[in-house]
């Protein structure tokens, strides 16, 4: 037990981690790529046609994977901030930092595919729906955290106010997950639920599940390559960065 | 403890009284932002009584975001904050002084003219009663959101806009529930649930702001 233990801090260290998130970052753009690949056939070619809504429904396929991602993404930031709060880690704050960016296309994805869905079944691009707004919300928290890190020079200091600042903001998320539930505005529930039935054509939900891997695996794959960048960034006058650089040289 | 609080209150709110120009400012500011709206729609009315609480609203939250910067500059220049970070004190006791201070001195006013700007506006006795509730229960929120915002870009060169962007997404909620308030008083909905909400929403914040806040203030400090 001991051991393991030992062997999960060892990349805590950039040193360490460097080389092992360039492994990771190869294997997940390779199974994003094929899965994305297969999960879009499936969403156009395989997938029946809606019998309400025709063949504009099919752009839930990256809506809902990308509304799950943003507001995971989210969580997954402020888990790390919070772990870097509490055992006062620099990779923890580093893998906030990669992924804020990941996030915010992903609210952004959803908002714009949920406006390019809404023309046609609302025919409304924008309604100031709970969960819409609440959306909008957690890509102003993404803005915002962003800037406030590229605003403060000190990276200790800007590491932990935008830790903060993240852990401030998870507020939100529940408040955007739960919103279908509590305010009964134009937004339908969710289809997909954890527990009893889907109410969801088999083949739907596999393309949805299958997109939604596929897009953990390219968010993996991004927040892997940036950390490195921020790592060699961060890093650029110790001695492991210099000899990385010499040995490529 | 408490005579810790009252000790702070009256501190900001002695240094605030002799720098008067910095409390007409914000006020200022709301009654020139919520009065540019007829000239910019119109003087119908029927359409400002419908945007009346929106309006007085979004000004509100304006201003306050506005004095928001003032919070903690002058203490962070003068070294008193530091005094207050070594204080034995707990930090998040005096976090709370100095924003029940900061309330007094900018969201009080707002609360005060209000009623006057709604007059203005057309609004009926009921919603202006509601509007009046709806700020005392919403403003004071607004303060204690803002100030971790305050104590996150405490310092920074970007500072005012900055605030802005941090702490506007967290007001929505306040927004939303303040504006409701005073739109289902005048709809005949009756805006109690609302006003119970921003009251909830105050509980919350009084208990778990001061403490982000405070941790905000030894990050920026260090």
């Amino acid at each position: 037990m001991q051991h393991r233990l030992l062997n999960w801090f060892r990349y805590s260290s950039p040193a360490t981690f460097y080389p092992l998130a360039g492994r990771i970052a190869q294997v997940s753009w390779l199974v994003a790529i094929v899965l994305i690949g297969v999960g879009l056939y499936m969403s156009f070619f395989v997938a029946p046609t809606d019998y309400k809504q025709g063949d504009g429904y099919r752009i839930i396929f990256v809506h809902v994977p990308a509304s799950w991602m943003s507001m995971f993404l989210y969580l997954v930031m402020a888990g790390w901030s919070a772990i870097g709060l509490v055992f006062n880690t620099r990779l923890s704050h580093m893998m906030s930092q990669a992924l804020a960016p990941t996030g915010a296309m992903f609210a952004f994805v959803s908002l714009w595919t949920g406006a390019f869905w809404g023309k046609p079944m609302w025919g409304t691009w924008w309604v100031w729906d709970a969960r819409i707004t609440s959306e909008l919300i957690l890509l102003f928290l993404y803005l915002g955290y962003m800037a406030l890190l590229g605003a403060i020079d000190d990276r200790r200091r800007a590491d932990r106010a935008g830790a903060i600042l993240l852990l401030v903001g998870v507020i939100n998320i529940p408040i955007i997950y739960f919103s279908v539930k509590w305010w009964n505005t134009l937004h339908q529930g969710a289809t997909v639920k954890m527990s009893g039935e889907t109410s969801m054509d088999e083949t739907m939900l596999w393309t949805m599940l299958i997109m939604s891997v596929g897009f953990w695996a390219y968010s993996i794959a991004t927040a892997m390559m940036r950390v490195r960048s921020i790592m060699l960034e961060r890093e650029h006058d110790t001695q492991w960065v210099r000899n990385l650089i010499g040995a490529k040289a | 403890m408490f005579e810790t609080l009252v000790s702070v209150i009256r501190r900001d709110v002695t240094v605030a009284l002799r720098r008067r120009t910095d409390i007409f400012i914000t006020l200022v500011f709301f009654v020139i932002v919520v009065s540019l709206f007829p000239l910019g729609i119109g003087p119908e009315l029927e359409t400002l009584r419908l945007i009346a609480p929106g309006v007085v609203w979004v000004g509100a939250l304006l201003a306050s975001m506005l004095a928001l910067e003032q919070l903690f500059l002058a203490d962070h220049r003068d070294g008193s904050l530091e005094q207050m970070l070594l204080a034995p004190q707990p930090l998040s006791l005096l976090v709370i002084g100095k924003v029940i201070a900061h309330w007094l001195i900018t969201g009080l006013p707002l609360v005060v003219i209000a009623p006057l700007l709604g007059l203005q506006y057309a609004l009926s006795g009921e919603a202006l009663a509601v509007m009046i509730w709806s700020l005392l229960l919403g403003t004071p929120t607004l303060s204690l959101l803002g100030a971790i915002a305050a104590a996150l870009t405490l310092g920074l060169r970007s500072g005012g806009v900055l605030v802005a962007l941090l702490v506007l997404p967290l007001y929505i909620p306040v927004l939303i529930f303040g504006a409701g308030a005073v739109e289902a008083t005048t709809s005949g909905l009756g805006g109690d649930a609302h006003l119970y909400m921003l009251g909830a929403i105050l509980l919350l914040s009084i208990l778990a702001t001061p403490l982000a806040t405070a941790a905000a203030l030894r990050v920026s400090t260090e």
